[in-house]
């Protein structure tokens, strides 16, 4: 049995062994503490501790198990809550109580658990890795499928359970590969969390991740696939744009990650994702989200691996079929897990003390997302939206930089927004998707041919706002000639009453794309009639003050979300009140 | 395991090495006997084979290779635990400096405290009414957060602090218990003091545990007292189901012993050459708030943190930023115009205020009220910064409204005084009478049967027309 060496914090290090191998996980001292091998030299092997290593001892056994560090994946995953080793936190209570003790011993799904479960093979079907050989409902909106491990070599099915009840570790299916070996199947397996589960082929990427938020919808659009950063300075709002898409989002499944936050916001996300209804499906939405809460206070290590148990969760999901939204809160927080334990190490640090390698986990982490037809043969996607805590809200600091390199939509928030309470306060200068291009024929063929157009025509507004601002900051509006003015309260309009969101608003909170058409059409509108009206001598006084500009701005209250016919309303009595305005 | 080690191997700065010595478990508390017979106390930072390195709380001065011994005392330190803490002073370490003897542990606990399950909280959604408008209103302090103040030095911080205290409703309806756990990091001696004098004039003495730990004792000590003072929080209101309120003061000399600390371990520094682990420690430390369930106690933080240069990017403030639920943030300028407290209003922020404001807590119009006021305020920031360039006259009729908005608003609604206790109802209806002074049309945050309600020109001209 190999001893401990010494103990720094959470690295612990074993001298004069050659038994361990890179990656694997480790049970370390008497009280079976899980930890990871993290380096391997002829002299020692040094392992990171994922639980406190406070009361440990050099010389106290250190337990090879000769597998990587994994996660168990089958029924029972969703609506559950883990730490950042897949640890189910609702059992460490009962076992524990309300403070996390290490050395807790629980499996991380329920073993008691039955599961109706319905086979889909029979004996004599020849099944390969990725293919279902039994399904279960997991949730009253999600079916649970078990898929052969990809690890598997597939063989022909000898025996199967009848279809019935069954707890995750029982064995339902036998099959024999092609060298004769007998393998057994239950309701679960495992996969090394930091290897990316395989796929037949990455898809082009063309559909939407429609999340109801205006900005994001039709300004900043992400794809289902897709890769996203929020990057922002406390108070911004980064948590609370989270939650809006977490809640929102039409993803089938949400793999939420507190890496490394604040408890008290782990446990509204408990409570808040209970209560609320999907509008979708009419379930809470804990029926279709997973929790990986690893708080800031909660070991440092098990903060690092959070964010890989949480991908790997879903990519199992993702293989079997269904589309996955990751919000992972936040990488920073991650970033930072990485530079403690490098600094432990006493490797050569990088930029601010971040390890040389952070670049590289970055992207493994950001290039797992995808939109992929799986190993059988289903459809499925994993969206990454990560985001970023930049030490002092400077943008330019390593890991904001460093995402910014391997995602394709940036979301940054503004503090002057957030000051002003502008909500979500995504800067919508600084900001860019990539992904526009790749949708505008999905949102074209789905929402409106000229959807593309009108957007630019929003964005153009916004552009040249931004330009004139310049002007307007250093000498007022009034210097402004007419045209210049009107454009300024449109895009006041644009801004407080389209991009402004209220997530506390019942309408509000979420608005179909549809609408979201009809509003910008709606603002258009009123801009080409003002500019006509201008040129045909209307003062913009006039045009401002008709009580207009008031009425746009409030019109996402006023129009309720099932009452798209009132914009015919809107624009018949705008047409009328130009008209009349000109003849007075 | 009695066995005395006697001499050490190397002194470095707080931490020395000792050689040969076995069965020494990691975070381990040791004794060291000098000599002279005075004793201090140690803590295992790191142990290799046969080899540990010991951090000395009250500092290495005096010891020498050889005129020590140490012992192991096979646990982590502990804080003996006891309802009898209330109305005692104690040391940075946990000791009782007030001359009134020991406390009899009740029990004892690990100062380290564990994580708390999120399972296992209960989300804050009571407000603890401070009768300080600024706050009330706009960044309103919910019982089980931690809100800290960021302050500067010269700024009346302290004030505001002993303010809360005063006047903050922390016994519920029922009129449980509520107690004030006080600890003070490297603070100067007056400044103890004056709490100490407030905490007595105002009659609570008898409620208040204080740890304290002044600018002149040793830095090592410091590292423990908050978590010394959470220690005796978590169990007061954990398992003596009392309401606790803590202040901790002040923060960023907190972080400098620890940054002292992390460089003479040789450990490789990050921004600022504080250690990289500072988020990790400071989220130990402040996630030690809110509710357990199973208890109806609870513990709601208020540290307070001088920037350094008034900076709020500087480390310290900015990761505290990203664990506490919010920051008041007070303003040099405010603060030499006379207003208390110099509440700057646009950066402050609380987070769990949404779920706790409202219809059944406080009244319906809050929300309303506090996003105009925001916006409005944000506005008359630009109006000013506009003004500044091109002149006050230059303006136009709307800007010059938000001016006059802003400088009411400071004057009235921000500027309070020591003394002064407003209930909620005076501080919102405060509120809608200084945005009735700007036209009804620029309220763009409040729907139209809120306006109706509240909103009244006149009242407002009656209100502050003397006072432009």
């Amino acid at each position: 049995m190999d001893k401990i060496f010494s103990i720094n914090g959470p690295v612990v290090t074993a001298a004069d062994t050659k038994s361990f191998s890179m990656q694997e996980m480790v049970y370390v001292g008497e009280k079976r503490l899980i930890g990871e091998v993290i380096r391997v030299t002829s002299g020692s092997t040094t392992i990171q501790v994922y639980e406190g290593t406070t009361g440990l001892k050099p010389g106290e056994p250190i337990e090879s198990t000769g597998a990587p560090m994994s996660a168990v994946l089958g029924p029972g995953i969703i609506s559950n809550i883990f730490d950042g080793i897949e640890r189910p936190l609702k059992k460490l209570e009962e076992v524990g109580g309300a403070f996390i003790s290490d050395g807790a011993n629980v499996t991380p799904l329920d073993g008691e658990a039955r599961y109706p479960v319905t086979m889909t093979v029979k004996i004599g079907d020849v099944i390969k890795a990725g293919d279902i050989y039994c399904t279960c409902p997991e949730t009253p909106i999600i079916t649970h499928k078990c898929m052969l491990s990809p690890l598997s070599k597939g063989g022909e099915v000898i025996w199967t359970a009848v279809s019935g009840k069954y707890r995750v570790n029982d064995v339902v299916c036998k099959i024999k590969n092609p060298s004769g070996t007998v393998e057994e199947l239950t309701l679960c397996q495992r996969w090394p969390i930091r290897t990316p589960r395989p796929c037949r082929e990455r898809k082009p990427i063309t559909k939407p991740l429609i999340t109801g938020q205006r900005i994001v919808d039709t300004i900043l659009p992400i794809a289902k696939g897709g890769t996203a950063a929020i990057p922002g300075g406390f108070g911004t709002g980064k948590t609370m744009t989270q939650h809006q898409l977490a809640k929102w989002c039409d993803a089938d499944i949400i793999v939420y990650i507190g890496c490394g936050e604040r408890g008290n916001e782990m446990t509204q996300v408990l409570e808040e994702f209970s209560e609320l209804i999907d509008p979708k499906t009419q379930r809470p939405l804990t029926d279709r989200t997973v929790l990986i809460a690893n708080t800031s206070n909660m070991p440092v290590a098990a903060r690092e691996a959070s964010i890989y148990t949480g991908i790997t969760l879903a990519e199992y999901y993702r293989d079997m079929g269904y589309h996955i939204a990751i919000m992972a809160d936040s990488t920073s927080r991650w970033a930072e897990a990485l530079r403690e334990i490098s600094g432990r190490l006493e490797e050569m640090p990088a930029e601010e003390g971040f390890p040389a390698y952070l670049p590289s986990r970055i992207s493994e982490f950001y290039e797992r997302a995808g939109y992929v037809e799986t190993l059988g043969g289903n459809e499925g996607s994993v969206t990454i939206i990560g985001a970023v805590s930049p030490q002092g809200a400077d943008f330019s600091e390593p890991v904001t930089q460093n995402t910014k390199r391997f995602v394709r939509c940036f979301w940054a928030l503004d503090k002057s927004l957030a000051y002003a309470r502008h909500y979500p306060a995504i800067n919508w200068n600084t900001s860019y998707s990539e992904y526009a291009e790749d949708l505008a024929d999905y949102y074209n063929n789905n929402v409106a041919k000229d959807f593309m157009e009108v957007r630019q025509e929003i964005s153009n507004i916004l552009v040249e706002e931004n330009t004139l601002m310049e002007i307007v900051k250093l000498m007022g509006t009034d210097v402004l000639p007419d045209d210049q003015k009107l454009l300024i309260e449109t895009a006041r309009i644009v801004r407080v009453g389209f991009l402004q969101q209220n997530a506390y608003h019942k309408d509000d909170t979420y608005v179909p794309l549809g609408k979201q058409y009809l509003m910008m059409k709606t603002i258009l509108s009123f801009y080409t009639q003002a500019k006509k009206a201008l040129a045909d001598g209307m003062a913009v006084d006039r045009i401002v003050s008709g009580g207009w500009v008031e009425r746009l701005v409030k019109m996402k209250y006023d129009i309720p979300n099932d009452k798209p016919e009132m914009f015919d309303g809107y624009l018949r009595d705008m047409e009328q009140w130009f008209k009349g305005a000109e003849v007075c | 395991m009695n066995i005395k080690y006697i001499g050490l191997s190397q002194i470095n700065g707080p931490l020395v090495t000792l050689e040969k010595c076995r069965n020494v478990s990691y975070d381990e508390m040791a004794e060291i006997r000098l000599d002279d017979g005075t004793r201090r106390l140690a803590r295992v930072v790191e142990v290799s084979g046969d080899k540990a390195v010991l951090q000395v709380f009250e500092g290495t001065k005096g010891l020498s290779l050889t005129n020590t011994n140490i012992k192991f005392e096979g646990r982590p330190m502990e804080l003996a635990l006891s309802g009898e803490m209330l109305g005692r002073v104690f040391n940075g370490a946990g000791r009782p400096i007030d001359g009134l003897g020991d406390i009899v542990a009740e029990k004892s606990r690990d100062i380290n405290g564990s994580p708390l399950n999120p399972v296992s909280r209960v989300y804050p959604r009571n407000y603890i009414r401070t009768g300080i408008s600024s706050i009330d209103a706009l960044m309103t302090l919910i019982r089980g957060q931690k809100l800290p103040i960021f302050s500067g030095s010269g700024l009346s911080h302290n004030k505001l602090a002993v303010q809360i205290v005063r006047q903050a409703q922390i016994a519920d309806e029922s009129g449980q218990g509520f107690a004030i756990v006080f600890g003070a990091m490297g603070v100067k001696n007056d400044v103890a003091d004056y709490f100490k004098r407030c905490f007595e004039e105002t009659g609570v003495m008898e409620r208040v545990a204080m740890f304290l730990n002044l600018s002149n004792d040793p830095i090592i000590e410091r590292i423990l007292t908050p978590k010394c003072a959470l220690t005796c929080a978590e169990y007061l209101a954990f398992e003596k189901n009392m309401h606790i309120l803590v202040i901790l003061t002040d923060m960023t000399s907190y972080a400098e012993a620890l940054r002292e600390f992390s460089s003479s371990k040789g450990e490789i520094p990050g921004r600022k050459g504080y250690p990289g682990y500072l988020y990790s420690d400071l989220a130990s430390i402040y996630e030690r708030a809110g509710i357990v369930k199973g208890s109806t106690g609870s513990v709601t933080q208020i540290p307070i943190l001088t920037m350094p240069n008034d900076d709020i990017t500087h480390p310290v403030p900015d990761l505290t930023g990203y664990i506490t639920e919010g920051q008041i943030v007070l303003d040099r300028n405010l603060d030499q115009t006379g207003v208390y407290p110099a509440v700057s209003i646009l950066p402050s922020l609380s987070r769990l205020m949404k779920d706790g404001i409202g219809e059944g807590y406080t009244r319906e119009d809050h929300q309303m009220c506090a996003n105009q006021l925001f916006a409005a305020y944000a506005k008359v920031q630009d109006a000013r910064s506009l003004a500044s360039v091109i002149g006050e006259e230059e303006l136009t009729p709307i800007d010059k409204a938000y001016i006059k908005f802003g400088v009411l608003f400071e004057k009235y609604f921000i500027n309070q005084g020591f003394d002064v206790n407003r209930t909620i109802e005076e501080t919102l209806d405060l509120g809608w009478e200084l945005l009735s002074t700007l036209p009804k049309s620029e309220l763009d945050r409040v729907d139209e049967e809120h306006l109706e309600k509240y909103y009244s020109a006149e009242n407002a001209r009656a209100k502050f027309s003397a006072a432009v």
